[in-house]
């Protein structure tokens, strides 16, 4: 998993709460076996009017956010749907972390799966990010994971941020969660023995 | 003395394989998984990839559910070649991994949720994760279960673990008798339009109270299913005799001494008297009526007396942003009477309301009634069992007289992934769990609502109270 430390670049704005997996990544994009080719499916309705025909006054599609590397996001960005595509096409887009005040659970855990902080921030904090970012001129941002601070570089003010020291230790290191369990192996074993001789029904 | 513990807190410690740190960071042992054809594919190429070998199998269940057609005659066949390549490779990993898989044509199909309520793959207490949202439906059990990712599903099956975080504890005590024809969906949509669609981000739902104990298994699943609806990372009723009867002699259930052993141990699934719940909220049943949804959330719902909401009404601007724009997309004028909204489409089915009580109460309302001229209306039972036990009550004769196409399992229209979808600006009135945007096929209009309510919209043509039709 690739890490993530500092991260420069634009960030951009949507406002609009309770928007879903569906949204997100729509069923026509869910048929692979594989996680390629999710890039056009991220947020495709709200991008493009058919394929390959880009909505131009939607903000993913005019510059400089075109190139943004950060997502402000709405209240509870991410609910709905477990599908992890979602992420996929979002990480395949160029997106490195997303911004907001609740994330669907289970989308905050997929992003942390993938690399993606999902970064908690009070609402006036997100306001103001909000109002900054749809400036494109001040939609600059650096995201510092270690130092748990998000600058914008328009006013130059810093924002610390709470992280999940966890969370924050696997995404800087860029560790893979599966590793990391299978390292205590023996420990899950031990659990086991005893758990099933407490619980035979369940074995 | 030992600290009074919440009913989840006890179901993660029973869990607990190790803490990680001292801020609920943990390694949680998951008892049960069930895959699908659809978020399995990519956690199993990993596996490979990684040459890795699945933990534990026999925790393990595969079923085909999503992209299967529902049409009347079962068939192999998927049309579409990258559907059909997603089933047959789960068909493939099933049998390299060594997980027992209920194909298409198997007796024992159907929505992956329903399955393992109905099979006896979920007792009480357990730790159940799969990679589709309503997992959490079997909450209704007892059972601490959510939906993860693909990402975890590898980790899962890698580890039979995974790295979990406590989330924050939410009782919700529901006291009082419900009235005739509301229903449990009527009630978890009222406290999903009361709590908001992320009123219980970052909780697990403890569901107390007297309208719980009088409410039928089935109902309580599909309490627990729809919760997630307003964010809770789990939700749970305590088991109690219901729930035993429910589970005596299900194919996958203990039997003997077993079956005694785990009964005596599920009566100690429930909150401590005085543990403590970092939040508290009440409602009483008898206020609630039958809702229906008006927008493109969950939390967008009215009891069906009520009107189309007026964004001009709300003051904070991203709410009223987000209504107009709902309004805009579902066709409809602030003002308008909830029961004027007509409807082109009826679906009844779901992980939510697919099961054979939802059945019955949608065939109690059609049966000597046609469904109003226009109107397509669908029946897809959650599983293969339903449907057959429906055809043994003779529920499947009520729905064709009624007009109603009668079909066969699958998740069908509710996430429209295989044929089964609406047309754009179609409007349905759905048993289904997601009113968002394109859920239902892109374009659609969705208005979500109990099974028993979709029957009385499908006769009327509109949307409409049941009460009339059910009163004695």
């Amino acid at each position: 998993m690739k890490p993530f430390t500092i991260v420069t670049g634009v960030a951009a704005p949507l406002p609009r709460a309770n928007i879903d997996t569906d949204q997100i990544m729509p069923k026509q994009f869910l048929k692979g076996v594989d996680r390629s080719g999710l890039r056009d499916g991220f947020l495709f309705d709200m991008r493009f009017a058919a394929p390959g025909v880009p909505r131009p006054d939607f903000i993913l599609n005019r510059d400089p956010w075109r190139d943004a590397k950060f997502l402000v996001v709405g209240a509870n960005y991410g609910c709905g749907s477990s599908r992890e595509h979602a992420v996929w096409g979002m990480v395949q887009l160029g997106i490195r972390a997303v911004i907001g005040t609740q994330f669907g659970g289970i989308f905050y855990d997929n992003c942390l799966r993938n690399g993606v902080p999902a970064i908690l921030l009070p609402e006036n904090d997100v306001e103001g990010l909000l109002t900054l970012t749809a400036d494109g001129a001040r939609s600059e941002i650096t995201v510092d994971l270690p130092a748990q601070a998000i600058v914008a570089h328009a006013t130059g003010k810093s924002i610390a941020f709470t992280f999940d020291p966890v969370h924050k230790d696997m995404l800087v290191r860029g560790i893979s969660a599966v590793d990391a369990t299978l390292e205590r192996s023996e420990t899950i074993e031990a659990f086991e023995s005893t758990y099933y001789a407490e619980n035979p029904w369940l074995a | 003395m030992t600290q009074a513990r919440t009913l989840y807190r006890k179901i993660v410690d029973a869990h607990t394989v190790q803490r990680i740190d001292d801020r609920g960071n943990l390694l949680l042992y998951v008892d049960r998984q069930v895959l699908n054809e659809y978020t399995s594919p990519q956690a199993f190429s990993a596996l490979r990839e990684a040459r890795r070998r699945v933990w534990r199998p026999k925790n393990s269940l595969a079923v085909v559910d999503h992209v299967n057609p529902t049409a009347p005659v079962r068939t192999l066949a998927i049309a579409d070649s990258a559907k059909a390549k997603q089933v047959s490779y789960l068909g493939e990993n099933c049998r390299e991994f060594g997980i027992e898989l209920f194909d298409v044509l198997d007796k024992r199909q159907g929505i992956e949720h329903v399955v393992a309520t109905e099979q006896g793959f979920v007792l009480p207490g357990m730790v159940v994760a799969a990679g589709d949202s309503h997992t959490i439906t079997h909450g209704g059990l007892g059972a601490l279960a959510f939906g993860i990712g693909t990402s975890e599903i590898e980790h899962l099956l890698a580890t039979q673990t995974l790295q979990y975080r406590l989330q924050r504890s939410m009782r919700i005590t529901i006291d009082g008798t419900l009235g005739t024809g509301v229903t449990a969906k009527d009630l978890v949509m009222a406290v999903i339009r009361d709590i908001g669609a992320d009123g219980a981000a970052g909780h697990v739902i403890e569901y107390a109270g007297g309208a719980f104990r009088a409410m039928s298994v089935e109902g309580r699943l599909t309490v627990c299913n729809m919760s997630v609806e307003a964010a809770a990372r789990g939700a749970l009723i305590a088991p109690d005799d219901k729930v035993v009867d429910y589970l005596r002699e299900r194919p996958r259930a203990p039997r003997g001494r077993m079956w005694d052993e785990a009964v005596e141990r599920w009566k100690t699934l429930r909150s401590d008297e005085d543990a403590k719940f970092e939040r508290d909220i009440r409602l009483d049943a008898s206020h609630i009526e039958p809702m229906v949804t008006w927008g493109t959330s969950p939390d967008q719902a009215s009891a069906i007396g009520g009107v189309v909401p007026d964004p001009a009404q709300e003051s904070d601007s991203t709410r009223r942003r987000d209504m107009q724009r709902a309004l805009e997309y579902m066709g409809l004028t602030p003002g308008e009477r909830l029961d004027a909204i007509r409807i082109d489409r009826a679906f009844i089915g779901s992980c939510t309301n697919g099961r054979i009580e939802d059945l019955r109460d949608a065939a109690r309302v059609l049966r000597g009634r046609r469904i109003a001229q226009g109107v397509r209306g669908m029946v897809v039972p959650g599983s293969t069992a339903v449907h057959d036990q429906a055809e043994a009550e003779g529920l499947d004769r009520v729905f064709l007289e009624a007009g109603f196409e009668w079909r066969q399992s699958g998740c069908s229209m509710c996430v429209a992934m295989n044929d089964d979808h609406l047309l754009p600006g179609e409007r349905c009135a759905s048993s289904t769990n997601r009113n968002f945007e394109g859920r239902q096929g892109a374009g659609g209009r969705t208005h979500l609502m109990s099974p028993a309510m979709v029957a009385a919209a499908a006769i009327a043509g509109r949307l409409t109270d049941l009460r009339p039709l059910v009163s004695p």
